[in-house]
């Protein structure tokens, strides 16, 4: 094995150009976890620590970038107001040890269906950044990342630099199934974002089918449902029947597994569970704070 | 390959470390310092917790080659830390510029150290039983009254849900973050 060090992004992506089959390491909180049980024993591993530009982040107008190796706890600590689901994603991942290592970078490289980025980032609406230093920089919409279990975009000369995420623009919640709240991987997790802008509600779905998903049926439905009612101009109350159905067409947009966590339809029943509620307390807030936009006008 | 680094405030130097192997390998079986637990080889336990430039890791999910001239500090390093930090409070300097507390004692390996302020607390608390979960609990308790001084219950059990105990039932090690997070309070 071979230990590379990059200095530079530059440096790393010249690394990368040259040994494709390295394997990036950031946080090291699945890479390590790999090569201590033996599961994988690398021909060079690329260290990633020493990229100061990957542990940045810049809050742009409508969205920010935010570098691959950004932790989690910073995330927690600084962007909780202009990225709120991905905040509420990350406390929820393992424990602050691994909060302060693992990041969303590494997430992506892993692209596990439980990750707990992915539901927030498909909900909120997203762009990975990537780079090799043979074509330059494309960017990769986040609903076209995920490309089977474990699988993503990327090619092998490619290094994830960072991923734009766009800004807030009404309430967003993240919801996670597990059996206790420290240290769980979901079972199923769900992210739900409005965007009183586009008056569109986006989701995403998180261990319910081989790759993180959107509920698209269900966001269509519930979108026009909203729009016909005019809904976003009142604030009135989400009908029952409109918040059931919602979670209904979310369960069924699930294609989950039966695994040691949990069966396919505890999944898909939570799904839907996981949805009405996200939906209900994001709904919520958006009218709480209609109505104090109007008090104080 | 070579790993220069810095443990508990002194330079190291490790050889021959194989490049996957993770810190916690090199902290017990190259530079001699076995008071970091290794439990689980995969993040689960927190027995291994060490702060990497003052931050609380897993230290067995750190490739050793990411350590180099980075800064370590270990259980065994924690009470000359403490001392440290309660020294630069004192004279309102920040950490770094804190004269190295020393007498016949070993900052290194803590051998004749006296304890720091959390250790102390859990032998007073009755928080160690097998101690294997000790050591990790230790660190994560030491960082969590230095950027928490007065932590309420739920900041503990946060701070602390990286690492597990089977022995105690953690009420114990609750006990002994109350009494260090009080006693600390009454010194200033
Ligand atoms: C005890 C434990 C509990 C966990 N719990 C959770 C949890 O609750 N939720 C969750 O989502 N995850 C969890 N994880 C998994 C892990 O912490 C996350 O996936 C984390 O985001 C990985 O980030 P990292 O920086 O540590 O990645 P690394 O281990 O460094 O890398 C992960 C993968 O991404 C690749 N990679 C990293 N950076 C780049 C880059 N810039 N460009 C291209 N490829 C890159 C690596 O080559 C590797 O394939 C847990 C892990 C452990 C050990
Ligand atoms: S040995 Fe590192 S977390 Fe268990
Ligand atoms: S005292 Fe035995 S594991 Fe905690």
């Amino acid at each position: 094995m071979d230990f590379l060090r990059p200095a530079s992004w530059e440096e790393a992506l010249a690394a990368k150009a040259e040994h494709p089959t390295a394997v990036p390491i950031a946080g090291g909180t699945d890479v390590m976890v790999e090569i201590n049980f033996d599961h994988r024993r690398p021909e060079y591993l690329l260290d990633l620590n020493r990229v100061g530009d990957l542990y940045e982040w810049e809050v742009g107008e409508d969205s920010v970038r935010l570098g691959a190796s950004v932790p989690y706890a910073k995330i927690m600590e600084h962007l909780r107001a202009e990225l709120p689901g991905l905040a509420l994603a990350s406390h929820t991942v393992a424990s602050p040890q691994i909060r302060n290592r693992g990041g969303v970078g590494g997430n992506l490289g892993t692209a596990s269906p439980a990750g707990d980025a992915h539901p927030a980032l498909l909900a909120a609406g997203a762009e990975v950044e990537v780079q090799s230093a043979a074509r330059g920089t494309r960017l990769v919409p986040i609903d076209d990342f995920y490309t089977g279990v474990k699988r993503n975009a990327l090619q092998p000369d490619e290094l994830i630099r960072a991923v734009h995420v766009r800004k807030a623009d009404g309430p967003q919640q993240y919801s996670k199934v597990g059996t206790r709240n420290a240290m769980v991987i979901a079972v199923c997790a769900f992210g739900l974002a409005l965007h009183p802008d586009t008056r569109t509600v986006r989701t995403g779905i998180g261990s319910a089918a081989p790759t993180p998903v959107r509920a698209a049926t269900a966001e269509d439905f519930l979108n026009a449902a909203l729009e016909e009612g005019g809904f976003w101009d009142s604030g009135k109350v989400i009908t029952p029947s409109v918040a059931r159905q919602f979670a209904d067409l979310c369960a069924a947009s699930c294609n989950p597994i039966d695994d040691v966590r949990g069966t396919a339809g505890y999944r898909r029943h939570a799904v839907g569970v996981m949805a009405r509620r996200t939906l209900t307390w994001t709904w919520e807030s958006y009218r709480g704070t209609r109505t104090a936009s109007e008090g104080a006008a | 390959m070579r790993v220069k680094f810095t443990v508990n405030g002194r330079p190291q130097e490790a050889d021959d470390v194989w490049e996957g192997e993770s810190l916690l390998y090199v902290l017990r079986e190259r530079l001699g310092l076995p008071g970091s637990k290794n439990a689980c080889e995969q993040g689960e336990c927190g027995s291994c917790t060490v702060r990497l430039d003052g931050v609380p890791v897993c230290s067995c999910l750190v490739a050793a080659g990411q350590v180099e001239g980075r800064d370590v500090v270990t259980v065994e390093g924690l009470a000359d830390h403490a001392r440290r930090r309660a020294a630069a409070g004192a004279r309102g300097t920040s950490l770094p510029d804190a004269q190295q507390a020393r007498g016949g004692a070993d900052s290194h390996t803590g051998e004749g150290t006296e304890l720091s302020p959390v250790q102390q607390a859990f032998l007073d608390a009755g928080a160690v039983q097998c101690g294997f979960c000790t050591p990790g609990l230790l660190v994560a308790a030491d960082e969590l009254l230095e950027s928490h001084p007065n932590p309420s219950d739920e900041d503990v059990r946060e701070a602390l849900s990286g690492n597990l105990c089977r022995c105690t039932g953690y009420e114990k090690i609750m006990d002994a973050v109350r009494l260090a997070a009080a006693r600390q309070g009454e010194a200033v």
